[in-house]
């Protein structure tokens, strides 16, 4: 692909270097938010949005902090930017926190985050980092929206919270698949995703 | 009882890998082999029986609205609950730390087999998420807490331990190209969450 080589970390991550479905990280909160659509893009806004700033308050520090204390240092610059969204979202969406429950408080700990800032965030241009920041967010964004999306439609029959399988269908004795909604069918989706993106990408296979 | 049962709950109903995911990515990473997932696990397990009623007594008497009236009648009313998440995080690393000097101290042999898996066990989400349902569920003593972070740290050990016994002998088996690897982890852990739900009815 032809393209500027400035954009390389916003493009990037969101396929051939996918944080989820490649680096694997972050997986705890990709597969818990995921059996409704709208918590599952609420974390991804609140997942980007620390993201990006984390990696852009570290890389304008990265000269001044000792390598001894970083993950300190990164760990509470991260904390405080998640008790910040954490009380955004309970400020205009409480039914949405209430869904997420501990998993706003997670992203702390989200391996993404601190994966990003170590390998990348240390050692770049803020600017670069912040698109870095973006693009992962993204790239972890599509995961967990394309597996709302199917957990959703074939295990509640809606999308949003609306109704999209008509009834008609129900009337024929089309039934929902109950067991999309539990935790373990969220892993066998994302495995799916992943067999798919690896047979279209020969070099990632193992 | 009660402390049993809820022991036996967090152990297999609401297992923290299958329940809900938490510490998933050291689970993914480290599961190859069973002697060094055997270890971490270990180090879960005594890092939650330790940071639970730590946390438990700073939430207890120090973030919730009005835990510090015990400093003077000024004080009854202040809610320091926001500040929750950091002093969380701040005291689980601290936790981490002193535990790998005195494992260091007491114990070289323990402390060279687990390795690097140490100081990772601040960032892994098992622990954070241990503290964060302990303060959602609002236990009333710190020995509930303590039991409860057992029962997650062993749930956790036995997950990591049969993943990676199974990740062995599949060491044989032809997947096709595309699932090797992280792929057919997925879809066992998945099926081993599955198993793990006919626990789902167990009351004592």
């Amino acid at each position: 692909m032809n393209v500027n080589k400035s954009l390389l970390p916003l493009i990037n991550p969101l396929s051939k270097d996918n944080p989820v479905i490649v680096q694997v990280l972050g997986i705890c909160s990709a597969l818990a938010v995921t059996a409704k659509l709208e918590p599952a893009l609420v974390m991804t806004i609140s997942v980007t949005a620390v993201l990006a700033l984390a990696n852009v308050i570290i890389s304008l520090l990265r000269n001044t902090i000792p390598t001894s204390i970083r993950i300190i240092v990164q760990l509470v610059v991260v904390a405080a930017l998640v008790v910040i969204v954490d009380q955004v979202l309970k400020a205009w969406n409480y039914e949405v926190s209430k869904a997420l429950s501990v998993f706003i408080g997670l992203i702390i700990t989200n391996c993404i985050i601190m994966g990003r800032l170590e390998a990348f965030a240390m050692s770049n241009r803020p600017w670069a980092s912040f698109l870095d920041g973006i693009g992962n967010g993204l790239g972890y964004g599509i995961i967990l929206v394309i597996v709302a999306f199917f957990r959703e439609l074939l295990g509640s029959g809606t999308l949003f919270g609306c109704q999209v399988i008509p009834q008609w269908c129900y009337d024929h004795g089309y039934q929902n698949n109950g067991m999309m909604i539990l935790p373990p069918m969220a892993l066998i989706t994302v495995a799916c995703i992943i067999w798919v993106h690896r047979s279209r990408n020969k070099d990632l296979q193992e | 009882m009660e402390n049993l049962n809820l022991f036996i709950r967090s152990i297999f109903v609401d297992n923290m890998i299958f329940a809900y995911f938490l510490g998933m990515c050291s689970f993914l990473a480290v599961s190859k082999n069973v002697k060094t997932a055997f270890g971490l696990g270990v180090a879960v397990s005594f890092v939650l029986i330790i940071a639970l009623p730590v946390t438990w007594c700073i939430n207890q008497y120090i973030l919730i609205p009005g835990a510090l009236s015990w400093l003077g009648e000024e004080y009854a009313e202040t809610d320091l609950s926001f500040l929750g998440l950091i002093m969380f995080i701040s005291v689980i690393a601290a936790l981490v730390q002193i535990l790998e000097m005195a494992i260091e101290k007491y114990s070289p042999a323990l402390y060279s087999s687990l390795g690097i898996f140490l100081p990772l066990i601040a960032v892994n989400c098992a622990i954070l998420g241990a503290v964060l349902f302990m303060q959602q569920r609002e236990f009333t003593n710190a020995w509930t807490a303590t039991v409860y972070g057992a029962g997650s740290g062993i749930g956790w050990l036995l997950a990591i331990t049969c993943l990676a016994a199974i990740r062995e002998r599949l060491a044989y088996s032809q997947i096709p190209a595309p699932l090797r690897g992280i792929g057919i982890t997925f879809i066992i852990t998945g099926l081993m969450g599955i198993a793990f739900m006919s626990f789902l009815g167990i009351k004592l």
